[in-house]
């Protein structure tokens, strides 16, 4: 798999690539091969302070139910708007298109605890 | 379970080389898809998708008193069955709650039950458990293990099938099926399904699984054949408003309640269960099967609570979703439940409690997809 390494992955596959004091917050294909086809996102509000870890929104797919897990803490900024009618995006394009929403990024100390690239390939890897 | 007790199908190596996902079901691994659920669920509307459905228990009933006995463990009449023909049927508990809902075929000689995987040793030892009170001349013969079943399934089946057999596939009514070669694999051509749509189910020997699926594969590619999974299974007889065992059905459900209360025959004589479901069919279900149409954001899932529409106090209990997803075909979300039967009524609301918060559905008749009729009836 290759992964894209201008970002940080949590343990729950999130991933999130920092943009001066900004994060951009999405799912990794290996989330969303798992899920499946994805159908519905629950997005988080504009303004809703994100807790590093703490649930913040759903995802589902024809199957499933997941919860979306913030890699870090801080305050949406703004969302993906186009996942509510082209939810699909997530399974297409999760690296890119398929970003969730954009926060600022509270202690840019939190991103420490997260995996880079090479790490979270090996956890997904043996998965 | 640990990973030695995990039954293969003889599929298994060819679901693997299609890079299937496999999971775990009903004590198999199982392909729940090959690519994309909703492709291989549209395709199977379209133009005919393939199953592997070889984790199905098949249980033959033989001897001289097997419809005698079918009668008796199974609440509808297979005595009315001609050869060939198949009837969806159930075994009940004498307290009317059903153990497994099954297809009853009439061969030649006796019956074939087709059971769901999971209940398979529950079947067998509950024939066996009846048998054993009763003065009948029945073998009741557990064939699953050497037997695959395999499905193609969708507007295009009947013509895939054609080229490959030497019965005439359109020529089957829904609900019959027929001895035959298929791809020079002995078969029994069932036009039965689980999909809504137009299909057929192919039983063969185990080890002509792979022979037959590959020629079908092969043969279906032209007609734009997928492969298909479990996931796209489920979506496609959710939307057909076909009950699944473990959601809409179980040992504390009842006939009645599931609207399927026209399989019961309550005048065919004894069998298991019969007393308990006349008193049932006479007072009326205590709850009922009712589809869902989610109104407000959010998918209703197996288990959710389902409770009276908005009204002023907190929200009041009436029932619990027991399968629920999004529809391909009509690009909503849907569900079915089980409510209490004064609030069950086509047009009313209700809402799914989904995390914590109401969200408004509207009820309405099943199923919520029906096939299109074919445009060419055969008058035979």
């Amino acid at each position: 798999m290759t992964l894209p390494d201008d970002r940080r992955y949590s343990r729950e596959h999130e991933w999130i690539r920092p943009e001066d004091g900004e994060g951009v917050i999405g799912l990794t294909r290996f989330a969303v091969d798992e899920l499946g086809d994805i159908v519905y996102v629950e997005l988080p509000a504009v303004g809703v302070t994100l807790t590093q870890f703490a649930s913040f929104g759903v995802v589902e797919s024809v199957k499933a139910v997941s919860d979306l897990f913030a890699p870090v803490s801080g305050a949406v900024v703004a969302v993906n708007e186009e996942l509510r009618t082209r939810p699909e995006l997530l399974n297409s394009d999760p690296h890119d298109g398929g970003w969730i929403c954009r926060i600022r990024v509270a202690d840019p100390a939190e991103l420490d605890a997260l995996l880079e690239a090479p790490a979270y390939a090996e956890l997904v890897g043996s998965e | 379970m640990t990973a030695a007790d995990v039954r293969r199908t003889p599929l298994d190596a060819v679901h693997r080389a299609l890079g299937a996902r496999m999971v775990a079901f009903a004590g198999y691994e199982m392909p729940i898809r090959y690519t994309s659920e909703l492709e291989e669920h549209r395709t199977v509307r379209s133009a005919v998708g393939l199953f592997d459905l070889s984790h199905m228990g098949e249980i033959g009933l033989a001897g001289p008193d097997a419809l005698a006995f079918a009668r008796f463990a199974l609440v509808s009449d297979p005595g009315t069955l001609e050869l060939g023909q198949a009837q969806y049927s159930m075994l009940c508990a004498p307290d009317g709650g059903v153990l497994d809902d099954v297809i009853v075929y009439r061969t030649d000689p006796g019956y074939l039950v087709v059971c769901n995987a999971a209940n398979r040793d529950a079947v067998v030892s509950h024939l066996a458990a009846l048998l054993a009170g009763a003065e009948l001349d029945v073998e009741v013969e557990d064939r699953s293990d050497r037997t695959a079943l395999i499905a193609p399934q969708g507007p295009r089946a009947a013509e895939l099938l054609a080229g490959l057999t030497d019965v005439d596939p359109g020529a089957i009514g829904t609900y019959r099926s027929a001895l035959g070669q298929v791809a020079d694999v002995p078969c029994l051509v069932a036009r039965t399904g689980y999909t809504g749509e137009d299909g057929f189910e192919l039983f063969c020997a185990a080890q002509d699984a792979q022979r037959l699926w590959e020629a079908v594969f092969q043969a279906g590619g032209r007609f734009g054949l997928l492969p298909c999974g479990l996931a796209s299974r489920d979506t496609l007889r959710l939307e057909a408003g076909m009950p699944l065992y473990g959601n809409e059905l179980g040992r504390d459900v009842n006939p009645y309640e599931a609207n399927l209360g026209r399989v019961v025959k309550l005048d065919k004589g004894d069998f298991v269960g019969r007393g308990a479901l006349a008193d049932i069919q006479r007072q009326g279900p205590r709850r009922r099967l009712v589809g869902l149409v989610m109104q407000d954001e959010g998918i209703a899932r197996h288990g959710y609570p389902v409770v009276e529409a908005a009204g002023a106090g907190p929200p009041t209990d009436i029932g619990v979703v027991t399968s629920g997803s999004f529809s391909p075909t009509l690009g909503q979300r849907i569900a079915m439940a089980l409510i209490r039967s004064d609030a069950a009524e086509i047009g009313r609301g209700a809402a799914v409690m989904i995390r914590d918060r109401p969200c408004r559905a509207e009820q309405v008749k099943l199923p919520f997809y029906r096939r299109p009729r074919p445009t060419e009836e055969r008058t035979t």
